[in-house]
């Protein structure tokens, strides 16, 4: 193993300002384990919940929601145990669904306050609330417009806001950018991160798209196959840059791969004629170019990189 | 800086306590439904055989010539049969969407995602539609026994039949809760509103049909028992202290129609779900 992504840490030794815990949680549908014995920690501030499809994300959302039932292992979402306490913590967060979901025939303003009602607020707090969110999420202009009749990015917004309209002190938000245009998503983006990182939300997202979960959040959760693949801070997990080299060979592109690999370096081709070659503690690009030299490749370009998620992402699945 | 800042807030007014979204959700509904003019046409023509009921009571009351329509415990009892037709088709146009169109629009993982309940979500949906029912039958067939009593000009009529009261309340919330149900349940089992409408349709009417043959066949109402309707009339019979329509035991009539809102309840424990699982 490299040093460039330690490895998974799903340790107990928990940070104070944990709003979610869970300790060796397994969730099964019929035969399949969807999360097998998880623990994980979700600090306070922006976390994000990554990893492949069917890797178990939205099921530890469900479950922490109380729809889904663990068969074994505790989970608790700010403080409050889910088992003993679903609904006071249902009262203080706040869950935009993968899928589109809305409250049939009706408008915006009154979706959204509808269920800043069923969430607990006075109907003219309610209202108040709902056109307050709408305008934060861009929907102002079609408030009055019934949801049916929204496009999908406009759909995703409107499940932002009713999950935003009760204030709640934790947001789990799944895959919120699915479906939208590069603009929409970029500025759902930014709605993220501003609720992260300047609005005093804690919030939860979970994505399969590494750009979106690098841009919003300050820590990450990896999941594969219903476990924990890794977690922390994404800073700490990208470790160190110029430990990771982009390489590019002029012929023998495979070969140089399978030598680096025999060398112990980690090597990841990219889409172009580029590899990521992750070069672990005690060797330098030296040893690089002298793998190269040794089988008489010539290497065109060896560039110091920087670590990005999806270096974290690729190891900690172990697609590298 | 902004004077007004118009992007997120953090909310700083009170909540109230947990346990009043079934409210909410039963209010929201009536709501929606008294804005149809559709709805409103046949809430008012659901109103008909109560005006004309009143006719009889007060030309009964005052021409002597046609006193023999004087009303009877029976006269309530025919009144609230001729309601269950109304009945019928409002438990169809109120409730076959209540669940199947949350059901369709993803709706259920919303609600569940607040601070309610299962049962609360069942019992607004179900507060919703009782109170429509109960608007088409225990209000005007109350109303129809404080009208007699009016223009009869004493109370000669109630005391002798006391009953009555208790004997419409208890009929009218037997026949909206089976009602209501029953269709709550069958709304659970599907994503089409048009398609559980039909489902109840054919259900009642089925029913009816398979227990008619049987009579036709054998001549024993006996298999009133598999139609809910011929069940909850002969349960309305005893109540009303009127001759039954079928022979059946009333203990089995009774036990048809608490076994159907049973059966019905099992089903949206177990329908009504915030998330679906495919084992």
């Amino acid at each position: 193993m490299s040093d460039v992504v330690p490895p998974a840490a799903p340790s107990p030794s928990a940070p104070d300002d944990a709003v979610v815990r869970l300790s060796d949680v397994s969730v099964v549908y019929g035969k399949n384990y969807a999360l097998r014995g998880v623990s994980a920690l979700f600090s306070k501030g922006a976390v994000g919940l990554l990893g492949p499809n069917g890797a178990g994300k939205s099921t530890m959302l469900k479950s922490l929601l109380g729809f889904v039932t663990p068969t074994e292992g505790r989970m608790t979402v700010l403080g409050l145990d889910v088992a003993e306490s679903p609904l006071e913590i249902r009262a203080r967060i706040g869950y935009m669904p993968e899928n589109d979901a809305h409250i049939p025939g009706m408008n915006a303003v009154s979706f959204v306050a509808y269920c800043g009602e069923l969430a607990g607020l006075g109907r003219v707090d309610a209202m108040q609330r709902a056109h307050e969110v709408l305008y934060y999420v861009g929907l102002d202009e079609a408030r009055y417009r019934n949801v049916e009749t929204y496009s999908t990015g406009m759909k995703q917004r409107i499940k932002l806001a009713q999950a935003l309209v009760h204030d709640p002190d934790l947001l789990f938000l799944d895959e919120p950018t699915n479906g939208m245009d590069p603009k929409g998503r970029d500025e759902m983006l930014e709605l993220v991160r501003d609720l992260g990182h300047n609005k005093g939300v804690n919030l939860i997202l979970s994505s399969h798209l590494l750009p979106d979960v690098e841009y919003t959040c300050d820590r990450v959760v990896v999941m594969d196959g219903g476990r924990i693949a890794t977690q922390g801070p994404i800073d700490e997990l990208k470790g160190p840059s110029g430990r990771v080299y982009e390489v590019r060979a002029k012929s023998g592109a495979d070969r140089l791969v399978q030598l680096l690999k025999a060398a112990g370096m980690e090597c990841k081709a990219t889409d172009e004629d580029v590899m990521r070659v992750f070069v672990p503690v005690g060797k330098s690009a030296r040893d690089v170019f002298a793998v190269a030299a040794a089988e008489g490749i010539q290497l065109r370009h060896v560039r110091p990189s920087v670590p990005t998620l999806e270096d974290v992402f690729a190891r900690a699945v172990g697609e590298a | 800086m902004p004077i007004h800042d118009q992007g997120y807030r953090r909310f700083g007014g009170s909540r109230s306590g947990r346990g009043n979204a079934w409210l909410v959700i039963a209010s929201s509904i009536i709501r929606s439904m008294l804005q149809t003019k559709k709805f409103m046409v046949l809430l008012i023509v659901a109103w008909f055989p109560f005006l004309v009921r009143v006719g009889q009571v007060y030309f009964s009351a005052n021409f002597s010539q046609i006193a023999f329509l004087a009303p009877t415990a029976s006269t309530f009892r025919e009144f609230l049969d001729q309601q269950s037709s109304f009945v019928f088709v409002v438990t169809i146009y109120v409730g076959a969407g209540l669940i199947a169109n949350d059901r369709r629009a993803n709706a259920l993982q919303i609600y569940l995602a607040k601070p309610l309940t299962r049962a609360e979500y069942v019992a607004g949906k179900a507060a919703a539609l009782m109170a429509f029912l109960m608007f088409i039958t225990f209000v005007p067939g109350i109303l129809l026994l404080l009208v007699q009593i009016l223009l009869a000009g004493s109370f000669a009529f109630v005391s002798k039949n006391l009953f009555l009261f208790p004997a419409i309340t208890v009929y009218s919330i037997l026949e909206c809760t089976l009602a209501t149900f029953g269709m709550l349940a069958l709304s659970s089992m599907s994503k089409s509103r048009r398609f559980v409408g039909i489902m109840f349709a054919g259900l009642i009417l089925f029913t009816k049909a398979i227990q008619g043959m049987f009579w036709l066949l054998t001549r024993s109402s006996a298999a009133s028992l598999i139609s809910p309707t011929a069940s909850l009339s002969r349960v309305g019979d005893t109540i009303f202290r009127v001759p039954p329509r079928y022979d059946t035991p009333i203990v089995a009539s009774l036990l048809v129609v608490i076994l159907l809102v049973v059966v019905s309840i099992i089903v949206l424990e177990r329908r009504v779900r915030g998330v679906e699982v495919v084992a």
